[in-house]
């Protein structure tokens, strides 16, 4: 019964799900394997979200049954995950700013989608974005910031990777609840994602992905 | 004779709220004009509201969160702790901005109560973000997954075990309280009390009596603010705030997370605690109208936005409740004043199924445009200058959008010039420009 379990996720059913989990690791199967299925049932899940079938609800409550499965499967697990393919991408809140709804909704679609995403929380100064592009080399940041006193942070953002001399070498993209195109000239970032859908096609797109 | 209350309709209800809002008694006014002033703004209000006849021209409201700090070049840290300077802000805002409905200055909120209760559920400026930004709120699994039948079956008294003292530090004696419907009879009924003999008890009520004094200070100075600021002619459109159930249970309770899980896991008892907070939540609002004499009543609409919830969703678990409070309130006369935050496009062809003139709405990021076809036709809708415009537009932008919405939104009444969502930065030459717009193309003739 392949893609049963990817299925069954995708279909938010998280009884059977856990129940098709716990029987394959009864018969020994290997957790990679069911961690892959369990990928692709949140790629699913990230599909119907774009295609505006699903809803944060949804998002929300499959990250809780992958929890779950995760939590199941971690101690027969040996050596690392699965390499992402899609690029880094480096993900806050600006500074001064604690909304994390947002920006948690964007890292799960860029997961989902493939980037190995770095997500540096709430409140995080200039300096501490430079540092983690300078250990990381990723070529793409995503800035998050629910409140207008974020446009400065942001613009700050900005200025520091211009300053650090990586500007050139940096995608950056800004959302939040009050971003618009005046936004992204003030702050000095390359575009806006009105919504996690349009940030994950900007890092497609930044990362010469289809 | 003035009628019974219990004896009037909802529609004379709202007459009556509405007519002690614009004639106050015992209002003092500064002059005869100030008088008139207020009288004309508070007419233009209720005009549009009730869309019955068309007011003389389309009002405007300034709405802020911390811009009146930040214009009188103060930090939002000094507004919260220095009650007098916060005030003087807010006076310089609505004289130099002459807005027809104005919020009062309760935004900043007294930072010395906050730091006495050791308030949880949010941060507020030099505590735990910058002196110089807002407060943010801290969501949380306040309310566990499995306490729902508690909150069932006794509201005030999970509230006072439970949910208080994990919110307030200064409340972590309160789980030791007696169960106070446990005081029945004279048998027993002494150790009952013995609770409030033991140390933690005494300490928490100890701070709360200090809380209690700072807030008595703060209202003082709040109370004295409206008066004179409705002294020189400015009406307060605000009495207070109630909620939309589901938002009661996702923003303070239960958390965003928490709340979505629960609509998989144990959508019955979410729906159950919904029913039970509904009447508190019209209480409250009634309540906070009648007694400051003006019928606005606002609600934040929060987890119920554009993306936040699928149609079905919406419908199962936001509309029900939160329209049994909008009925509940405009039964009572009152008018609850709506923010329907963010996008609310895709539910505006429920939520129009309401009375008509016995709400107002206010549009942030939603199409107002396409919104005055539906919910417009039977609501008077305010808005939706946008806070990124305020902040970084020119006044010709801005001065090009107003006139756009007030020639869209205007005709036949029933539209409120205003910012879409409380904004804290912005340039004053564009929120004056928003003004000036109502007062250039907003008249009926």
């Amino acid at each position: 019964m392949a893609n049963e379990l990817s299925k069954a996720l995708a279909e938010l059913e998280e009884e059977k799900t856990l129940a098709i989990v716990a029987e394959r690791m009864k018969a020994g199967a290997d957790p990679m394997a069911i961690l892959e299925e369990a990928r692709n049932g949140m790629q699913t899940v990230g599909k119907r979200f774009a295609d505006c079938k699903y809803f944060i609800p949804d998002l929300v409550y499959s990250g809780e049954i992958l929890k779950k499965i995760n939590e199941m499967v971690k101690p027969k697990l040996v050596g690392a995950g699965a390499a992402k393919r899609g690029g880094k991408v480096i993900i806050g809140t600006v500074a001064g700013d604690i909304h994390d709804i947002g920006k948690d909704i964007v890292v799960f679609m860029l997961d989902v989608s493939g980037f190995d995403v770095i997500d540096m929380g709430v409140d995080v100064p200039a300096d501490k974005f430079v540092a983690k592009l300078k250990e990381s080399g990723a070529p793409i940041v995503g800035l998050s910031g629910f409140l207008t006193l974020a446009f400065d942070a942001m613009k700050q953002t900005v200025d520091s990777i211009k300053a650090a001399g990586l500007r050139n070498k940096t995608k950056i993209m800004i959302g939040g609840g009050q971003i618009t195109d005046d936004v992204v000239k003030y702050t000095g970032a390359d575009a806006f994602g009105k919504d996690a859908v349009e940030g994950v096609s900007l890092a497609r797109k930044w990362a010469g992905l289809k | 004779m003035e009628r019974k209350w219990e004896a009037m309709t909802s529609a004379e209800k709202q007459e009556n709220l509405f007519a002690r809002w614009i004639s106050p008694a015992g209002a003092k006014f500064a002059s005869p004009q100030a008088e008139a002033d207020y009288k004309a703004r508070t007419t233009r209000i209720k005009d549009a509201v009730q869309m019955k006849k068309l007011p003389d021209r389309v009002p405007v409201f300034t709405l802020p969160s911390f811009f009146p700090i930040y214009h009188a070049g103060m930090t939002p840290r000094d507004a919260m702790y220095d009650y007098e300077k916060c005030m003087a802000a807010f006076k310089k805002f609505v004289l130099e901005f002459e807005p027809d409905g104005n919020l009062g200055a309760a935004v900043p909120g007294p930072g010395r109560f906050f730091d006495i209760v050791d308030y949880k559920l949010y941060s507020w400026p030099g505590h735990g973000v910058s002196p110089n930004a807002s407060y943010q709120a801290i969501e949380g699994e306040y309310m566990k997954a499995d306490e729902y039948d508690a909150l069932i079956e006794d509201p005030s008294n999970y509230f006072m075990h439970t949910y208080l003292p994990r919110v307030f530090g200064a409340l972590d004696g309160w789980p030791m309280l007696p169960v106070l419907t446990g005081i029945l009879e004279m048998y027993g009924v002494a150790f009952n009390f013995i609770p409030f003999g033991l140390p933690p008890v005494q300490a928490s009520f100890q701070k709360l009596f200090e809380a209690g004094a700072e807030v008595l200070k703060y209202a003082g100075a709040i109370g004295a603010y409206g008066a004179e600021i409705m002294g020189l002619g400015y009406p307060t459109i605000v009495a207070g705030y109630t909620k939309a159930p589901f938002d009661v249970l996702g923003d303070t309770l239960r958390g965003t997370r928490g709340l979505i899980v629960d609509m998989y896991r144990q959508p019955q008892k979410l729906l159950k605690a919904m029913d039970v907070v509904t009447p508190i939540m019209i209480r409250m609002g009634v309540g906070a109208a009648i007694s400051a004499n003006n019928p606005f009543v606002f609600i934040p609409l929060h987890k119920g936005a554009d993306g936040f919830l699928s149609d079905e969703q919406y419908k199962k678990f936001y509309w029900p409740t939160f329209r049994q409070v909008l009925m509940g309130l405009i039964k009572e006369g009152v008018v609850p004043l709506v923010a329907a935050e963010g996008g609310y496009n895709t539910r505006l062809d429920i939520v129009k199924d309401l009375p008509k003139g016995t709400t107002l709405w206010l549009i942030d990021q939603s199409d107002i445009i396409k919104a005055k076809k539906n919910l417009g036709q039977v609501a008077c809708l305010a808005g939706n200058v946008p806070s990124a415009m305020l902040d970084l537009g020119t006044s010709q932008e801005i001065t090009d959008y107003c006139k756009k919405i007030i020639d869209a939104c205007g005709k036949g009444g029933g539209f409120i010039l205003s910012n879409g969502s409380f904004f804290d930065e912005a340039k004053a030459e564009n929120v004056k420009a928003m003004v000036a717009a109502a007062k250039q193309y907003g008249g009926y003739k």
